[in-house]
């Protein structure tokens, strides 16, 4: 008995009993359409985090004030953020210490209200030097980034982001217009284009950059702490030399040893590994309720099929009476088995991409299916029908002809 | 004189169930030449059912050797018993036993499935069976569309499909009135005619009558060897 035959008598019986493969399935709908669903929620976020991580430049070394202790805890950060300075910064740039840098931005960070006339917005200032542009890979829509002679007379200009240019100027150009931050007029030299990181994360569009110096003055400080140190090394490949240096550069500047050290140095990867590893977590934790559910789906798929070959005994010794072989009886079973398992599995998948389209809109959070992961799906929910079926389908190829032809 | 098709000899069979033990067949002994056409009789629970099961390698006996076509069913593996089923064997039964599901066609189509025949010369060759017995017409119908004579006609149908060399019927016109019985019995007389060994069991003696010879079993013994026009 060929492969197609089998393939035929199967799906006659799934068929057949249309009402009861469809419960048979539901297991394996629910279970392929909640891992379709997992796996592209941890894969969405992935790719959530991975953006904004790229978004931030490239080559990019991350210096905060503070020491990560080994436990992934903050020393001396927050509260006493004086540990990393200007000075610092100007240290890193020195291309005599530190070679393989190419270029470094200090930043400091503050919240205030923009007003513009009678519109209020409040954004993240951003108080850095002409090289975060470059070290940051942001381009304009407009106008011009601030200049180091701005830097140097504490100049009152300011580059906006482009949310923040839309939600205080409207469509209108906001270039040589003037907003107010503190009681100081700054007057708007340029606009940043979008970042590019994904749309629903907009704080890297959300912000008002102005010269390091003015942005000292109008928040009255009095030391020169900053808050971040973005460091480009010369290339990829140059990038933990670059790390070497920055932090031998600090540990000098700071008369401490390495264990000591008031400051943190993070590579992008470093982040993205960070955050992964929480998503992963999440994606294991909720992958696994999914899999339970596949279990319960698969030994729903054998307590049907167990049902069938008891019920259809008759069918069976009457299918041997006329000729059938116990292994054509045991694939006619299992091809049964394996064809719920499919069907569940490709239902299971339609709905977990139906899912994928409609989820974000609700929770907020990306969901990125891959058709790698829905032939996988597919191919497990396969391996679940042939699997469970196997029990039922030897059940039915052991019975002997007479006493299945026998039995009412 | 040519050897026998079928050959029994001390053939035993018990049942048992739980402590209980129930002897169906206590010794057969029975030869039948190819071309012959049998009726086995004799009263319910004589174990007329059992034979056929033993001569239609259903099942096998406790005691005792069959050979069929010469050879000792014993010594074979069920995969070999099932192509025996499927090529030498056909079977007519009492509830006529047609999947139904399938159309008259695929229920006779259903043996050749198992030979390995290809589709399209399958169904050419179930739907020439199906004219055989009259229900070219029916093809389409499901067992539950047809009346209980037509069923049986087409178990026949199906029972030639493969041209099996023997034909084993176990009360084939039990469950029909008299004259689907008689078109039953007319197909029987065919296929005898056709040259094809054919075991009768019944317990109506009208119906044994259409055999050429007749085998009375009494409680699991051979009662009487009635040799009228074999010789
Ligand atoms: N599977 C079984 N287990 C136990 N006893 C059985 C089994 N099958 C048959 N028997 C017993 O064997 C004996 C012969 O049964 P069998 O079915 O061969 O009778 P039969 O001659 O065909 O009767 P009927 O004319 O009523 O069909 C009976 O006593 C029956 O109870
Ligand atoms: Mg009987």
């Amino acid at each position: 008995m060929n492969w197609l035959e089998t393939l035929r008598t199967a799906s006659d019986a799934v068929r057949a009993h249309r009402l009861r493969s469809r419960l048979t399935m539901l297991g394996i709908v629910i279970g392929i359409s909640s891992v379709v669903l997992t796996v592209g929620l941890g894969q969405g976020a992935q790719n959530k985090v991975r953006d904004q991580i790229d978004a931030l430049g490239s080559n990019l070394l991350i210096v905060s004030p503070g020491s990560s202790t080994g436990s992934g805890g903050v020393r001396g950060g927050f509260g006493s953020a004086s540990t990393l300075t200007l000075d610092d910064a100007a240290a890193i740039a020195d291309e005599k210490v530190a070679p393989d840098v190419a270029r470094v931005a200090a930043t400091t960070s503050t919240t205030t209200s923009l007003t513009v006339d009678t519109t209020n917005w409040t954004t993240r200032i951003v108080g850095t030097t002409p090289t975060w542009q470059r070290v940051r890979a942001r381009t304009l829509e407009s106008g011009r980034f601030f200049t180091q002679a701005e830097v140097n007379s504490a100049a009152n200009v300011v580059v906006l982001g482009p949310d923040t240019a839309s939600e205080l100027f409207g469509r209108g150009d906001p270039v040589g217009r003037t907003v107010t931050a503190n009681g100081t007029s700054l007057t708007v030299v340029g606009v940043l284009a979008e970042s590019g990181a994904s749309s629903d994360d907009a704080s890297e569009d959300d912000v008002a950059v102005v010269p390091v110096t003015t942005g000292q003055r109008m928040s009255g400080a009095t030391s020169n702490a900053v808050s971040t140190v973005y460091v480009e090394a010369t290339s990829a490949g140059s990038l933990s030399a670059a790390y070497q240096e920055v932090q031998a550069a600090l540990l000098t500047a700071h008369g401490v040893s390495a264990a000591d050290a008031d400051f943190s140095i993070a590579t992008q990867d470093a982040l993205l590994e960070t955050a992964n590893s929480t998503n992963r977590t999440m994606t294991i934790l909720l992958g696994g309720l999914a899999a339970i559910s596949l279990l319960v789906g698969g030994i729903g798929v054998m307590n049907i099929m167990l049902v069938s070959v008891t019920e259809r005994i008759r069918e069976i010794g009457l299918r041997k009476a006329l000729g059938a072989t116990p292994s054509a009886i045991r694939r006619q079973f299992l091809l049964e088995a394996s064809l719920l398992g499919l069907a569940g599995g490709v239902i299971g998948a339609l709905i977990g991409v139906a899912g994928a389209r409609v989820l974000p809109s609700l929770i907020d959070q990306p969901v990125s299916v891959s058709v790698p992961a829905i032939t996988a799906a597919l191919g497990v929910a396969l391996g679940i029908g042939v699997g469970f079926g196997v029990y039922p389908a030897s059940r039915a190829a052991r019975l002997t002809p007479i006493d299945a032809l026998r039995s009412e | 004189m040519t050897a026998p098709v079928i050959s029994l000899d001390g053939v035993r069979k018990t049942y048992a169930t739980g402590s209980l033990s129930v002897e169906a067949l206590r010794g057969i002994d029975i030869r039948i030449d190819p071309g012959e056409y049998v009726a086995i009789v004799g009263p319910s629970g004589s174990g007329k059912s059992t034979l056929m099961h033993i001569l239609g390698c259903l099942d096998v006996p406790t005691a005792g050797t069959y050979a069929l076509a010469g050879r000792d069913v014993s010594d074979l593996a069920e995969t070999d018993l099932a192509r025996i089923r499927n090529e030498e064997i056909g079977f007519v039964f009492q509830q006529f036993n047609l999947l139904p599901d399938l159309t008259a066609l695929r229920n006779v189509a259903l043996p050749l499935v198992y030979a390995g025949v290809a589709g399209h010369d399958r169904e050419q060759r179930a739907r020439r069976a199906l004219e055989r017995v009259g229900l070219a017409d029916r093809a389409a119908h499901r067992p539950g569309e047809l009346s209980g004579g037509q069923q049986q006609r087409v178990a026949v149908a199906r029972a030639l499909v493969t041209e099996p060399s023997m034909i084993l019927a176990d009360e084939p016109t039990g469950n029909l009135d008299s004259v689907s019985s008689a078109d039953v019995l007319a197909l029987f007389r065919e296929l005898h005619d056709a040259g094809r060994t054919i075991v009768l069991i019944t317990h109506e003696h009208e119906v044994a009558a259409q055999a050429d010879r007749i085998i009375t079993i009494l409680d699991g013994q051979v009662e009487a060897l009635d040799r009228r026009s074999a010789s």
